[in-house]
């Protein structure tokens, strides 16, 4: 297993260095870049001016040293300073990470809780109405844009409580904020909740088609023990591939529900940085949500060891 | 031909001391038999229509004994079993008459939690493929412990020493060591092994063993069912043995059933069968088993081996009469137009041929 789980690891490191030079040629590839935006606000045409700028930023110099500067900091915990605010780069992302943090493992709790149980069902009561039913809904959860149904939601809730459940102060307690981040944590989760539910589905009827079920079956074990115990955990397989996956996904659609329900999060952020060719704060914003990303799927790794002695006793 | 017809009417020795009537279950009896299979009929009701995978099949096996059930694949030895233990899969496929009765409890009334007691305690099974038989995210020890706490309550040291014991009697080396590990690990006859530890934890009255051998090494083949037989007589259990192996049939069974197309056409005595089959189905598959001429002291004549031409018909579009005849040297129209009746040909063999007998010198030879 710790072989395994050490080239998992080295892939791990690969993918974060190549994840780097990509996130930096992407930014400097996109036409203009903080000077211009400065120099275009402020009405100037003199280019001397905008030579000022971008040497003091720092962006007249080679790309390759440009990038040094970058991850050589990063290496160190220097993540520079914002362009826009002029503060350190890490004071403008940390204090917006919980609250984004929160709200994706909420969505994926969410995600899991809904989508596996389901999935179960619907596959132990495949071709019923209940299975259906629960299709029908899956398939509306795959197909609706998180920002729409966040929409919905809002209009819902105004329409028939008369208030908006919007993120415009901190909320008192640790259960306040998530009451208050559940619903928006639901609309991001529907959807993963979807693929999970259909994922789960699907592996479940495979499973339950194999020789050892039969097996299981011949030595009495009822409908519970055959679909739980030894059922499930052979589908969970998959379904913990994608929910790794999915966790790259939610971040995506986290950026359109933060907005929509204007919580301070770290995405909506990251979209306003990339608007004004703030650097600092996006290379190491998009580097941190690799980072997570990358986190999560190696924690996919550990879990399929646990799940699958098959991979977990590997030489 | 005549002598076929003269015994046509005449009646026909029951099976069991069912309620069932006597042509039903036609079949040699059994003194005190432990399980009746009466008339089961296992139909699957599919889109081409319905496929009769077991059609009218009846037997009786007692205490101890080896009843071998023979055929070729898709002729219903399999589905008779999966029958008995009520796991044929519905939809498409249901048991749609017939009786099983175990030791006086008929199976095919019982209640589904009733029934599910029963399995793995009363009657279990072992099956053909030991390498997708066993869940492979459980380890040996856990998976051959269940059976033992689905049917017993026992304390968790005591299930452990059983399981372990379990592993020792199926002749598993390193029992306690096995236990903790994982199908994977272990060669498919160990798997086998650990699949009759699991059938025989719970000291079944009947074992059924579905192709137990056929996914194994030939090497390996012999040692399982020697276990087997070793198990049977150290347990008592009644073993129906499904194989379309005769060589395992010869080395196992007492009695032996042959199935084509769902139904039952001949059974006699393993000896009686072997000297003399009457069917030609039966003839035509001992003729095509390769033989080596030095082990059994015959001259070294070389013979092409015989096969039987043709496949088992798709049992949705059965022939009508005989379902044999397509594939049969000497089907005539009378085959082709009417079912042979199953009836004692000779004292304690049975045969469903309207020419029975005939021309098995030839198909033997």
């Amino acid at each position: 297993m710790t072989g395994y789980l050490m080239r998992r690891f080295a892939l791990m490191l690969l993918t974060l260095f190549g994840m780097s030079i990509l996130i930096f040629l992407v930014m400097r590839l996109v036409p203009g870049n903080i000077a211009d935006i400065l120099v275009d606000s402020a009405g100037i045409v003199d280019p001397k001016q905008k030579l000022k700028i971008e040497q003091e930023l720092g962006l007249d110099r080679p790309l390759i040293a440009q990038y040094w500067q970058w991850i050589s900091g990063l290496a160190r915990g220097d993540l520079g300073y914002a362009y826009v605010s002029e503060r350190p780069a890490i004071e403008e992302i940390l204090p917006r990470l919980p609250v984004t943090a929160k709200l994706a493992v909420l969505a994926l709790v969410f995600s899991v809780l809904i989508g596996v149980p389901l999935g179960v069902i619907s596959a132990v009561h495949r071709n019923t109405f209940l299975d259906y039913l629960m299709r029908v809904i899956s398939l509306s959860g795959l197909s609706m844009p998180s920002f729409w149904l966040g929409l919905l939601v809002l209009m819902a809730f105004v329409q028939m409580l008369g208030w908006i459940p919007i993120y415009n102060r901190q909320p008192d307690s640790i259960w306040a904020e998530i009451g208050l981040l559940a619903i928006p944590a639901f609309v991001v989760g529907f959807r993963s909740s979807a693929l999970v539910m259909r994922l789960t589905r699907s592996s479940m009827l495979e499973v339950l088609k194999q020789d050892y079920i039969r097996t299981a079956r011949s030595k009495g074990a009822s409908e519970k023990t055959v679909n739980y115990d030894h059922a499930l955990r052979n589908a969970l397989l998959p379904v913990v591939t994608i929910i790794g996956i999915e966790a790259a996904f939610l971040l995506g659609g986290l950026i359109v529900t933060e907005t929509v329900f204007n919580i301070p999060g770290v995405a909506r952020f990251l979209v306003e940085a990339i608007r004004s060719r703030d650097y600092p704060i996006v290379q190491n914003l998009v580097m941190f949500i690799a980072f997570v990303v990358v986190t999560v799927n190696f924690i996919v790794d550990i879990t399929y060891t646990m799940l699958d002695p098959r991979i977990r006793l590997e030489s | 031909m005549s002598h076929s017809r003269a015994l046509q009417a005449k009646p026909s020795a029951a099976a069991g001391g069912q309620a069932k009537p006597i042509d039903s279950i036609a079949g040699i009896a059994v003194a005190d038999p432990l399980l009746t299979v009466a008339d089961l009929k296992t139909y699957f009701f599919t889109r081409n229509g319905t496929a009769k995978a077991v059609d009218g099949v009846s037997f009786a096996i007692a205490r101890g004994e080896t009843l071998a059930i023979v055929g070729e694949s898709g002729c219903g030895k399999s589905m008779t079993a999966l029958s008995l233990m009520r796991l044929v899969a519905d939809p498409p496929g249901r048991i749609v008459d017939g009786e099983v009765v175990l030791d006086g409890v008929d199976l095919l009334k019982l209640p589904e939690d009733e029934m599910r007691a029963m399995r793995g305690r009363d009657i279990s099974m072992i099956f053909q493929e030991p390498m997708t038989s066993l869940n492979p995210v459980m380890t040996i020890g856990r998976q051959i412990g269940e059976v033992l706490t689905m049917h017993k309550t026992m304390p968790r040291d005591e299930l452990q020493k059983k399981v372990v014991e379990m592993l020792a009697l199926v002749r598993i080396p390193e029992p306690a060591q096995r236990a903790k590990e994982y199908p994977h690990q272990l060669s498919g006859g160990m798997r086998q092994r650990a699949m009759i530890a699991m059938a025989l934890a719970c000291s079944p009255k009947v074992l059924l063993a579905d192709e137990p051998t056929t996914a194994l090494d030939v090497t390996i083949q012999a040692q399982i069912l020697e276990l087997i037989a070793d198990l049977q007589r150290k347990l008592g259990t009644a073993v129906v043995l499904i194989t379309h192996d005769l060589g395992v049939v010869a080395e196992m069974a007492q009695r032996v059933i042959v199935m084509y197309a769902g139904r039952k056409v001949e059974e006699a005595s393993a000896e009686d069968l072997f000297a003399g089959p009457l069917h030609p189905y039966t003839q035509g598959l001992m003729a095509s088993i390769p033989r080596l001429g030095l082990m059994r002291g015959e001259s070294a004549k070389t013979e092409r081996l015989q096969e039987i031409p043709g496949i088992v018909p798709a049992l949705y579009s059965l022939p009508q009469g005989c379902v044999f005849a397509p594939r049969c040297p000497r089907a005539d129209d009378k085959c082709r137009s009417e079912f042979p009746p199953y009836e004692e040909k000779h004292s304690r063999h049975w045969a469903a041929c309207w020419h029975a007998g005939e021309g098995k010198e030839r198909a033997h030879g």
